[in-house]
């Protein structure tokens, strides 16, 4: 395994070399991190899918200043995308890197984990083992969806486990909270210093959530828990950073809707196709990477209703 | 000696090649594949065109390779004898067929992609001709050759040929679902497990509506069919058999059960 990566870095390594004299400008990240509290940065993803032109950068990134070092929340799609947010991160923390923590095991969140493997890579216990059992079919997938973009990127699940609790780097002090709901295992952090919260992909904001791994009750309990933390800002795993509550409030809205709108759909014995075609409210159709997204959800979703819509006869 | 058994029988052929149709056709999708299928599946028909009262209809990309959903109406066309769905690229190319008889010419279903692929649907008339429709998926892939989801259970056998189903007398809508494998032949060291004809009957036992099925249907097979006013006037019969001579059967009520 060793050599193998060794042998796919080096090989990307030149080719990286060979594409900043033939073709640099297209595909390089331009990541601009806004200090939305003191000494928290987010670096915010477009609202769209993964596609060629965005090379995959759609998601929500943060980093924490501490006197050790900075603290970095996910990591992005790509090798490439992590080795610009290093370098993002180092011009704006110049202090080096202290840690970082994967909020939970989708690819978009976790896939620049090998430019910072020098550094202690955490996550939940469940996230750790479910990127390591999904990371090359991930890959596969970006692979597809991303072509050269994804190029020497090799899943590197987070290593070590980070408990629910309060912790400290380096001076700052945070709370991890080990929820669930958008997958098995999410994790969100509060900002002790600054009363921010970075709460991975539990929240969206105008951007459609995306439920591959979603346990919808699970979900929407994990929102009532975040709410009532009443933080002062909360960054979601997608989407604008927000001061208003917005975030949390539109995705347990389009969640319950989401429910609603299938389960009846099964129960007035629609077809999945039909269920594809369903028209969304405009406050939902006007989220980034919709009606893609709803469509996504139909898959992962209404099997589940049709079967409870069927009653056994045989 | 071979060689010379080889060419005889190349010698014996008639002169059109495998792919070069009765009935040629500017394909929309320009696959390649079209011509080929027009023999191999439609037996190389001389009335043959596409249409655009045939509608199908899925989604752009396959999220789940194993259960990609599909719509065909062809309930414009009058006197629809039978449809067969197939697809250009998969390593077993038939899907299914679909003789609406009483029904309404129109069927969604679900199967198993192998490959981004256009999905035709084949629409026969009562004169014998054929109108052609089709919608392109694209797909990461790999559904014809992954173990049926059944075999990380253990009750699957328990399950084999249990029969969900539900009539909506107001629409006519009538949806069942049967649980199978329904295994291709192409995952490793399992062979071919498939339901292969599927009939709804009235009361009365006459027929209303019949499907051959085909590999690529998907594990736990689920259709919905249309039926118009009036044609719903008693409980359905379902019946059918697998490739292993397993029978299903079952009764559907109409009525009595959306409350």
């Amino acid at each position: 395994m060793t050599l193998s990566r060794r042998a796919v870095l080096g090989g990307a390594g030149a080719l990286a070399l060979a594409s900043r004299v033939h073709a640099a400008p297209r595909h390089q990240y331009e990541l601009r991190p806004v200090e939305v509290a003191d000494g928290l940065w987010m670096v915010e993803g477009r609202r769209e899918y993964f596609t060629r032109e965005n090379g995959g950068a759609i998601v929500n990134v943060a980093f924490a200043r501490t006197d050790v070092g900075a603290v970095v929340f996910d990591t992005g799609s790509t090798r490439r995308f992590g080795e610009a947010l290093r370098e993002a991160v180092t011009a704006a923390a110049p202090t080096g890197i202290a840690a970082v923590i994967n909020t939970h095991h989708h690819p978009d969140h976790f896939f620049g984990n090998q430019v910072f493997a020098d550094r202690p890579l955490r996550a939940l216990g469940a996230t750790r083992a479910l990127a390591a059992e999904h990371g090359a079919g991930y890959a596969d997938n970006l692979y597809g969806l991303l072509g050269d973009w994804m190029r020497g990127t090799d899943p590197v699940p987070p290593a070590e486990t980070l408990e629910g609790g309060d912790f400290a780097i380096g001076g700052r002090a945070f709370r991890a909270l080990p929820l669930a709901g958008h997958t098995e295992a999410d994790l969100a952090i509060l900002d002790l210093r600054t009363g921010t919260l970075i709460a991975g992909d539990l929240a969206f904001l105008d951007r459609a959530p995306t439920t591959p791994s979603a346990d919808l009750p699970a979900w929407r309990a994990s929102i009532d828990a975040l709410e009532a933390l009443g933080a002062g800002g909360v960054m979601p795993g997608h989407g604008p950073f927000d001061r208003t509550g917005a975030a949390l409030a539109q995705t347990r809205a389009y969640l319950d809707w989401l429910e609603r709108t299938l389960r009846d759909a099964a129960e007035q014995g629609l077809d999945f196709v039909e269920a594809l075609r369903l028209p969304l409210p405009p406050e939902f159709a006007a989220m980034g990477a919709q009606p893609n997204e709803f469509e996504r959800s139909v898959a992962h979703l209404f099997p589940s209703y049709e079967m409870a819509a069927l009653p056994r006869v045989d | 000696m071979l060689r010379v058994a080889a060419l005889m029988l190349l010698a014996a052929l008639p002169a059109r090649a495998l792919d070069a149709p009765r009935a040629p056709l500017d394909d929309p999708f320009r696959t390649g594949m079209l011509g080929y299928h027009q023999i191999a599946i439609l037996g190389d028909p001389e009335r043959i065109a596409f249409d655009p009262r045939v509608v199908v209809d899925a989604p752009a990309y396959a999220e789940d390779s194993l259960h990609v959903p599909v719509m065909i109406d062809a309930s414009a066309i009058p006197g629809v004898r039978r449809i067969v769905a197939f697809v250009d690229y998969g390593p077993i190319p038939r899907i299914l067929e679909f003789r609406p008889g009483a029904a309404e010419a129109r069927l969604s279903f679900r199967f198993k992609i192998d490959q981004s692929t256009p999905i035709r649907a084949a629409v026969q008339t009562a004169d014998g001709s054929w109108l052609l429709g089709g919608a392109k998926i694209d797909a990461a892939g790999g559904g014809c050759t992954t173990p049926a989801a059944a075999y990380a259970s253990d009750d699957w056998e328990a399950r084999l040929g249990a029969v969900r189903a539900r009539v909506w007398p107001q629409t006519g809508r009538v949806r069942l679902r049967v649980d199978h494998p329904m295994d291709t032949g192409l995952a490793d060291g399992i062979p071919v497990f498939i339901i292969q004809r599927l009939a709804l009957s009235d009361a009365q036992g006459g027929e209303l509506a019949a499907l051959d099925l085909y590999e690529p249907v998907e594990e736990d097979p689920a259709f919905s069919f249309d039926f118009a006013q009036g044609v719903l006037t008693g409980p359905l019969t379902l019946a059918g058999r697998d490739n292993n001579g397993n029978a299903i059967a079952a009764t559907i009520p109409v009525g009595g059960l959306t409350q």
